[in-house]
């Protein structure tokens, strides 16, 4: 990072962050901790309902941290502790009565590397509806999800043979089809394309301007000219503090803040 | 520029003598292995051939008396009771070595983990004799107080049982490996479609491991069949055809060790009846061997 681009500015401006009224996702002076390390400070937002918003910023700068948070993710790593809330609707994310199992199956995710399970294509989809006690046709569930998550056509005579057969942008869409069949009302991805290759990029990109009709979508991302191309909204973070967070054109083509500006024309990260 | 075929000094190959010692040496303890195995199946085959010449391969397998003295050399007394022993052994050994496994790997927090493993290692550390007086002196008189007297002083289930103990941190060990190896990642996405912990572990972790795990149960059943001291100790001495454990009956490593012990003449037919056994045995352990090597192939799942 370039010190001399960075004014002093620490603490976080009010002004600089878009209210988004009635929320379906609130952080509320969120803070996390690895141990005694601060990596997200105070973070204060809301998340639009049926929009795509990205969280933008350079390595380290708390962005998956924070993603981790809103499903709990963050419980599997020993020493990681939240202060502040984050609400979904009115739920108390961290409150202790809170089952995060049962939070994670309206809060799905997508993670950075494809993670498929060691189970066939069906199964790979299956499995989750089951464990969830889905009563429904499964084959329609995972026609259904394969179709939304633009992979059916290529998959549809395999399905059951092994999903670490597919390439990693198919698997990648499988995870997605896995994460969406559960129907939940928040989709997360941690840089779900930083693996794949452009096309496989284009494909996720165009799957997720269609998802968005259903879900919600956060979308942690390093790459900004994918944040510019397919989020409604945008948030930059730097280590640890939330910059700026407004409509995506603000951001990219009128950022207030001096660091964001720095940041989205390329002078660091 | 000059074109000759001498090389710059700079860059010129050196010899390295430390280099090529430490190269030697680990190549011929490679061969050393190789050699001393092909050296024992050369010695168990060269008896083995001229047992069977007195003895036919179909009065061998299809026999069910094993007297030498008498010239009835049928295998299956000693197998039954091999076999016996390692079923029992495998009764213990696996549930509690894998619930160990699946414990240490999946629920214990660290200071736990910190005090189970030293004690699975004490555990794996005591000499085989003790396990077999431990049969003899604990286990059967447990297994008389339970089922009463028709439990003989000396039977294979008591031999089989402290076979089982003496495998669990042995398949413990193994298979808690297999589980740490399947990665972070699986477990992630199992917990965010919503699985509980023992859905994860059970569901998505096992299923994963499941290569390591045959080969860990196909391990530890090659080392039930060959253990000695145990069941030389605690199963009883004279081969008897039985399918109750809690006879007394040799097994086939329990029937050569006392034979093996005795003054017996060499170039006897008994002498050699030994060998044939051993070889027996080496083509079952070899076989259980390929097989868990072919069976891991075939479940390994491959992880970018």
């Amino acid at each position: 990072m370039n010190e001399t681009t960075a004014p002093s500015v620490v603490n976080q401006n009010t002004s600089l962050i878009l209210e988004i009224p009635d929320p379906v996702l609130r952080f509320k002076n969120t803070s996390i901790w690895y141990g005694a390390n601060e990596a997200v400070k105070s973070v204060s937002m809301g998340i639009k309902n049926h929009a795509i918003t990205a969280i933008i910023g350079p390595s380290g700068c708390g962005k998956s941290t924070l993603l981790r948070s809103i499903n709990r993710m963050n419980d599997l790593i020993p020493d990681c502790h939240v202060t502040g809330n984050i609400y979904y609707h009115d739920n108390d994310i961290y409150d202790k009565n809170l089952d995060p199992v049962l939070l994670r199956r309206h809060i799905g995710m997508v993670f950075q590397k494809p993670n498929p399970f060691a189970k066939s294509i069906y199964q790979n989809i299956a499995w989750g509806a089951k464990i969830n006690g889905y009563k429904g046709n499964l084959d329609q569930l995972v026609e259904e999800s394969l179709r939304q998550a633009a992979l059916w056509d290529e998959v549809k005579d395999k399905l059951h043979k092994s999903a670490f057969a597919l390439s990693g942008g198919q698997q990648q869409r499988l995870c997605i089809a896995r994460a969406i069949a559960l129907k939940p009302d928040i989709l997360l991805l941690d840089e779900p394309t930083s693996a794949l290759d452009p096309i496989s990029t284009a494909k996720i990109e165009s799957l997720l301007e269609e998802l968005k009709k259903f879900f919600t979508i956060i979308i942690v991302t390093h790459n900004m000219q994918q944040a510019g191309r397919i989020s409604d909204y945008t948030a930059f973070m730097l280590t640890g503090d939330l910059v700026e967070y407004n409509e995506t054109k603000k951001i990219f083509f009128n950022p207030t803040d001096e660091r964001t500006e720095s940041y989205i024309s390329g002078r660091f990260g | 520029m000059k074109q000759t075929n001498a090389v710059d000094p700079k860059l010129c190959k050196r010899i390295h003598p430390v280099n090529r010692t430490i190269e030697t040496i680990l190549a011929a303890t490679g061969i050393i292995t190789i050699g001393v195995t092909i050296a024992i199946v050369f010695i168990l085959g060269e008896e083995s051939i001229i047992f069977f010449k007195h003895v036919s391969l179909r009065q061998f397998f299809t026999t069910f008396e094993w007297q030498p003295h008498i010239e009835k050399f049928g295998i299956w007394p000693l197998l039954n009771a091999t076999i016996t022993t390692s079923l029992f052994g495998m009764l213990v050994a696996l549930p509690i070595g894998f619930f160990t496994a699946v414990f240490l790997a999946e629920y214990a927090s660290n200071t736990i983990k910190r005090k189970i493993k030293p004690v699975l290692e004490i555990l794996a550390g005591i000499p085989t004799v003790v396990f077999g007086y431990f049969a003899l002196n604990f286990i059967t008189p447990f297994l008389q107080l339970v089922f009463g007297k028709a439990v003989s002083v000396y039977n294979t289930a008591s031999a089989g049982i402290a076979i089982g103990i003496l495998l669990v941190p042995l398949v413990a060990s193994l298979i808690e490996e297999a589980l740490s190896a399947v990665p972070r990642h699986l477990r992630e996405a199992a917990y965010a479609v919503g699985a509980t912990k023992l859905e994860v572990t059970l569901g998505i972790v096992v299923p994963s491991a499941l290569s390591g795990i045959i080969a860990t149960i196909l391990l530890a059943l090659s080392r039930a069949f060959g253990e000695t001291m145990i069941v030389a100790i605690a199963a009883g001495a004279g081969p008897a055809f039985t399918l109750n454990p809690f006879k007394s009956a040799e097994t086939m490593t329990g029937h050569m060790a006392r034979i093996a012990g005795g003054d017996l003449p060499y170039d006897s037919i008994d002498y050699q009846s030994l060998f044939a056994i051993a070889l027996f045995l080496f083509f079952i352990t070899f076989f259980l061997n390929l097989l868990g090597r072919s069976i891991s192939k075939r479940y390994m799942e491959h992880y970018e």
